[in-house]
């Protein structure tokens, strides 16, 4: 087996005012993986790669990365690593072109280097127009793409990226995306992905890990996971309105607009008998889509569950304190 | 990191801080001239015509290296105070933090860029003197000595200042109400002489009266303190604040949560 390119074991955190932020967590991101950390906000997501970029000191655990401990020569390991993080942490007040460089200069890049690698980032993101302009002059996107050219300008082999695209308009989204496919692709970049863009998560991971009051509570492949969806539930839009939901043997149906149904299709169901059944009752659907993106649903109920888990072993410990 | 990265991290990071308070000059570079000029014009030359010698020079020439030495440890400090502080504002710390740049390259980066404005005040107060009093510097090195580290150990407290600061006001209480009293009382416009025994006792205790004598001395030639033990001093003082420096930023304090 080949060595992780991130491998924690055991990893905990505890903040100073007593907040037990991550509770012995095990996580492996395989090599040239594309992989999503996700989670609802404070489930210690952020904790976990700030650990991983050493911006957040652990409390026990181990990390290697590349499979160099972090404890032992974390120097050696930060050369593997870009980051990306999820607030804009560059001088606004620097020319865009004088933050890359001097990224690489920490890692101890010579101009001579660093220059060609630069201008090719920064043409790649779209951002070598705004190169001579401060980088408080660029929009929020262009900001977002910034960090990107910055974390990626000594050739790192894990990129973290946490939420890259919070705030970034759809357009900018997609080529965002498409850049990250690239590089993981074709230069073999391990990615490690936060968002709460579920719909992102699903569209360009493998591998995903759910975390939540600091613990995993899901780590597996994104296809193995949609399997565990059991119900979906589709949006029809009718040719023409109708009065009331249809009924549909062996569906659940609901109007949801004049022309528009919500079909909810179980494990093993196929959307032809539904069909059949509309077309029979004089009804054509023109349109379809899912009602809500099918690891969003999983997603929510699997950390509505562990919550609710959570809320009774509280609620538990309390009676027998009382 | 070899030693050719290493050399470049430090480069990179030096080139980084001189070019962030040339670029903003009119804020670093052009009001400590403007101070400096009105202190001669005021000090030197109006109220020094009548307070007349001091030490066998004219109060002019008597409170050049004084005037020389504020300007280098208010910059020295202010400078690696508000850039390190800004890096912690805005999280730019953070590349440097993310990096592979050990904690003394980073530490090391600062306080070189800290004296670069120091002595770049120093000297452009040097030249403005010039226009009021005839400079000869008596001991070449003793000068540049006292002045390098003089400066290092002010970029170092300003360093140590920016990791313990919260809050923009934190990097100002310090000059206001240490540097600048205890620059006052260290000799700049007097000879500890002319206190009574008492005074002059307690003038012994301030460590900015050894820089701004031992500087004096190297241009003047003449001091109210023995040099060798200030300049021992001093060099004792830069390396005990570089350590809790480097301890603190190794330990991640006011940067890593």
């Amino acid at each position: 087996m080949t060595t992780p390119a991130l491998s924690i074991r055991g990893l905990t955190k505890v903040y100073g005012n007593g907040f037990h932020a991550l509770k012995g967590i095990d996580l492996d991101v395989p090599q040239g993986d594309f992989f999503a950390l996700l989670g609802p906000n404070g489930a210690g997501k952020s904790t976990t790669l700030g650990i991983v970029c050493s911006l957040v000191q652990k409390t026990a655990g181990e990390v290697s990365i590349y499979g160099i401990d972090i404890d032992r020569d974390f120097a050696k390991a930060k050369y593997h690593l870009g980051v990306v993080p999820q607030e804009f942490n560059f001088s606004q007040f620097e020319k865009v072109e004088d933050i890359v460089l001097a990224q690489a200069g920490y890692y101890g890049m010579s101009l001579r280097e660093a220059r060609p690698r630069c201008a090719q980032l920064l043409k790649d993101l779209g951002l070598w127009d705004k190169r001579n302009g401060p980088a408080r002059m660029l929009s929020g996107g262009m900001k977002r793409r910034l960090m990107i050219a910055r974390a990626l300008v000594h050739r790192p082999r894990l990129l973290i990226l946490d939420e890259p695209t919070a705030g970034v308009d759809i357009e900018l989204r997609r080529s965002m995306w498409e850049y990250m496919r690239r590089i993981n692709r074709e230069e073999g970049t391990t990615i490690i992905l936060t968002t709460h863009y579920l719909e992102e998560a699903e569209s360009l991971c493998r591998n995903i890990a759910i975390i939540n009051h600091g613990e995993i509570v899901k780590n597996t492949s994104v296809r193995e996971l949609l399997t565990e969806l059991d119900t979906e539930t589709f949006l029809l839009d009718l040719a023409e309105p109708v009065d009331r939901a249809p009924v549909i043997e062996g569906f659940e149906v609901e109007r949801v607009e004049r022309a528009q149904l919500a079909l909810s299709l179980r494990k093993g169901q196929q959307l032809n008998e539904a069909f059949r059944q509309l077309s029979e009752q004089g009804m054509n659907v023109v349109s379809m889509r899912n009602r809500a993106n099918r690891l969003e649903e999983l997603f929510v109920s699997m950390v509505e569950g562990d919550n609710a888990r959570a809320r009774q072993a509280e609620a538990g410990n309390k009676e027998a304190q009382s | 990191m070899n030693p050719r990265q290493i050399l470049i991290a430090l480069w990179t990071l030096v080139v980084k801080e001189v070019r962030r308070f040339t670029r903003i000059w009119p804020q670093t570079l052009l009001p400590p001239s403007i101070t400096m000029t009105m202190y001669f014009i005021i000090f030197g030359n109006l109220i020094g015509s009548r307070v007349g010698e001091m030490d066998g020079f004219s109060y002019m020439a008597y409170i050049v290296p004084g005037l020389i030495m504020m300007s280098v440890i208010t910059n020295s400090y202010s400078n690696v105070a508000s850039s390190f502080f800004s890096n912690k504002f805005q999280r730019s710390v953070e590349e440097m933090m993310v990096s592979p740049m050990p904690s003394w390259v980073i530490l090391g980066g600062f306080v070189l860029g800290g004296m670069s404005r120091g002595l770049g005040v120093g000297l452009i107060v040097t030249l403005v003197s010039l226009f009021f009093t005839d400079l000869t510097i008596h001991h070449p090195l003793v000068t540049i000595g006292v002045v390098t580290m003089t400066a290092a150990l002010f970029s170092i407290g300003g360093f140590i200042n920016a990791l313990l600061a919260n809050k923009f006001d934190d990097i100002s209480i310090v000059p206001i109400f240490v540097l600048t009293p205890l620059t006052y009382l260290g000799g700049v416009f007097y000879s500890i002489d002319m206190l009574p025994d008492f005074w002059q006792g307690v003038s012994m205790v301030n460590p900015i009266l050894y820089m701004v004598n031992a500087f004096r001395y190297g241009i003047l030639g003449v001091s109210d303190i023995p040099v060798g033990g200030a300049l021992v001093a001093v060099a004792l003082f830069i390396v005990a604040f570089f350590a809790v420096a480097l301890w603190m930023l190794e330990r991640g304090k006011g940067i890593r949560s």
